[in-house]
């Protein structure tokens, strides 16, 4: 499998299916680990990070993770592939932009992800559409087993598996939920539920994870705890109480709107269709944005002239480095919003 | 520019609040900008990073000592507290002993109190290979059984959740 083979296809986290799929868009979990033979990144010199990398890739490739997949050495590739696997959620941004021997391992089916020296030696990450936290947690935890019986890994009886920054300490667990809320923030009560999660010491982040602001009503919220509950408690909270609440609200409040502010649902539905259909040139930010309305329109039942999957293609596809694969290499901010504005007006089926 | 923020009346009001009355269900809504929203709790920062909280930390808590507390070095790979305290960042597992007196009480703070791992064990450790996947089936079907009022099969699952649950941790 090679990098360009990913932009022909949608990506998990974006195929639009599995349980709750209406709202949450894709469910992640992370585990980090360190070799207790080293030190971690901040202190291995280049020849460690070297040797690092070569035992887990070997460990990793010499079983069954190795089938077809795509192991990608991050410092020998373009910046425009780095950036295509960060759209694809397959690395971080942090990954992309660090120094040094780094990689990843991806699966064909792009549901597994392995980071190499990323903040810590490695971070072993699975993803899935849809809320999927116990599935997750088997894969996850399966490839723990597997690579704990060849790799000995950083390990306190007190303070469990050990990790470059002590917020990650203990499980090593990061469990993060990609949430798509419209309905909430049109109805102005997507700031207090938030602040609520907050409150509950979760996370609330954008659509790239760290760092990055929430675009187009997309919202990533994860555990921060790591330490004093078992990975089962984490799972559990996460996806039985907290997220099956918000996806409550979110599908109340879309109630709601149907219900008693039709015009106003459908003139932000048929407006964002008008202008995707339209535009001359057009801005990551407000594609996502209106593309984000569009998707309620068709979850909602509303708006039937796209399908899903179109939409959740273009998701993708209008981002900046799928872009620019797509038109065959590296274009600047003008160009691209021409470009984008043209894939937008040929993939909603107007010639306009 | 769009609506004028009610609090301050000085800048453009980038949120929107209802606020219901509990009483009488009446509705009340309010635009304020960025800052006023802040300061009011409504909306927070975007994620302050972990250095930045570390050293306000740090301040607080060691106080006259965060002299002394700088000077810590580990003798196995050399980071300082002082380097940790800018990047947030440990150079080994054994900065978890030698700064132990400093780490801890963050620990604590990032992890809701907690300073004891409860989760997976290594198999060189011990043998528990599996034994969250169990947990984690038997408490959805937990969930599920008081979902369907099935208080008999909820009980008996309790149960199987303490006896799993219990040993080796």
């Amino acid at each position: 499998m090679e990098i360009d083979d990913l932009t022909r296809r949608t990506g998990e986290w974006l195929r639009g299916e599995g349980p709750s799929s209406k709202v949450v868009i894709s469910s992640r979990i992370r585990l980090a680990r360190n070799f207790e033979a080293y030190p971690f990144l901040s202190r291995a010199d280049e020849t460690a990070r070297r040797e690092m990398y070569r035992a887990l890739t070997d460990r990793i490739t010499e079983t069954d993770l190795g089938q077809d997949c795509l192991v990608v050495n991050i410092d020998e590739v373009e910046p425009l592939d780095r950036q295509l696997m960060v759209e694809r959620h397959l690395i971080s941004k942090q990954h992309a932009d660090g120094e040094g021997c780094r990689g990843v391992v991806v699966s064909a089916d792009e549901t597994r992800a392995l980071m190499i020296h990323e903040e810590d030696h490695l971070r072993i990450q699975c993803l899935r559409s849809g809320l999927q936290l116990e599935t997750l947690w088997q894969e996850v935890d399966r490839i723990d087993d597997l690579l704990e019986e060849r790799v000995e890994y950083a390990y306190d009886e007190k303070f469990g598996y050990l990790t470059a920054c002590p917020t990650n300490v203990g499980t090593g667990i990061r469990v993060s939920v990609m949430l798509h809320l419209p309905g909430l923030k049109m109805t102005n009560e997507v700031e207090r539920l938030l602040r609520a999660a907050r409150d509950m010491r979760l996370a609330v982040r954008g659509l790239f994870g760290e760092g990055t602001d929430a675009l187009g009503d997309f919202f990533q919220i994860s555990n921060q705890a790591t330490l004093g509950k078992s990975e089962a408690e984490i799972i559990d909270e996460f996806g039985n109480e907290v997220i099956p609440k918000l996806v409550e609200y979110e599908l109340n409040a879309r109630e709601m709107l149907a219900n008693e502010r039709t015009y106003q649902l459908d003139d932000r539905i048929w407006r964002a269709y008008g202008t995707l259909c339209h535009a001359r040139t057009i801005g990551t930010d407000e594609t996502l944005f209106l593309l984000s309305h569009l998707r309620l329109g068709v979850q909602m039942n509303r708006f039937k002239l796209v399908d899903l999957a179109t939409i959740n293609q273009l998701f993708l596809l209008t981002q900046r480095a799928h872009l620019q694969k797509i038109n065959g290499g590296p274009m600047d901010g003008e160009k691209r919003s021409i470009a984008r504005a043209e894939l937008l007006r040929q993939r909603l089926g107007s010639s306009n | 520019m769009g609506i004028l923020c009610q609090s301050c009346k000085n800048a453009e009001a980038t949120v929107h609040v209802t606020d219901i009355a509990p009483s009488n269900g009446e509705k009340r809504e309010r635009h304020l900008c960025e800052g006023c929203a802040e300061e009011e709790g409504i909306t927070m920062k975007q994620h302050e990073p972990i250095n930045t909280i570390l050293a306000k930390f740090v301040e607080q808590k060691v106080g006259g000592s965060a002299e002394e507390a700088a000077k810590l070095t580990c003798p196995k790979c050399g980071v300082s507290f002082r380097e940790f305290r800018a990047n947030g960042l440990l150079g080994c597992r054994h900065d978890y002993e030698v700064f132990a007196e400093y780490i801890t009480p963050l620990i604590e703070r990032a992890h809701g109190g907690a300073t004891q791992h409860a989760g997976k064990v290594p198999r060189r450790m011990g043998s528990d290979r599996g034994k969250q996947t169990d947990i984690l089936r038997l408490k959805r079907r937990l969930s599920e059984a008081v979902e369907k009022e099935d208080y008999e099969t909820a009980a008996a699952v309790r149960d199987e959740l303490k006896v799993l649950q219990g040993d080796g941790n």
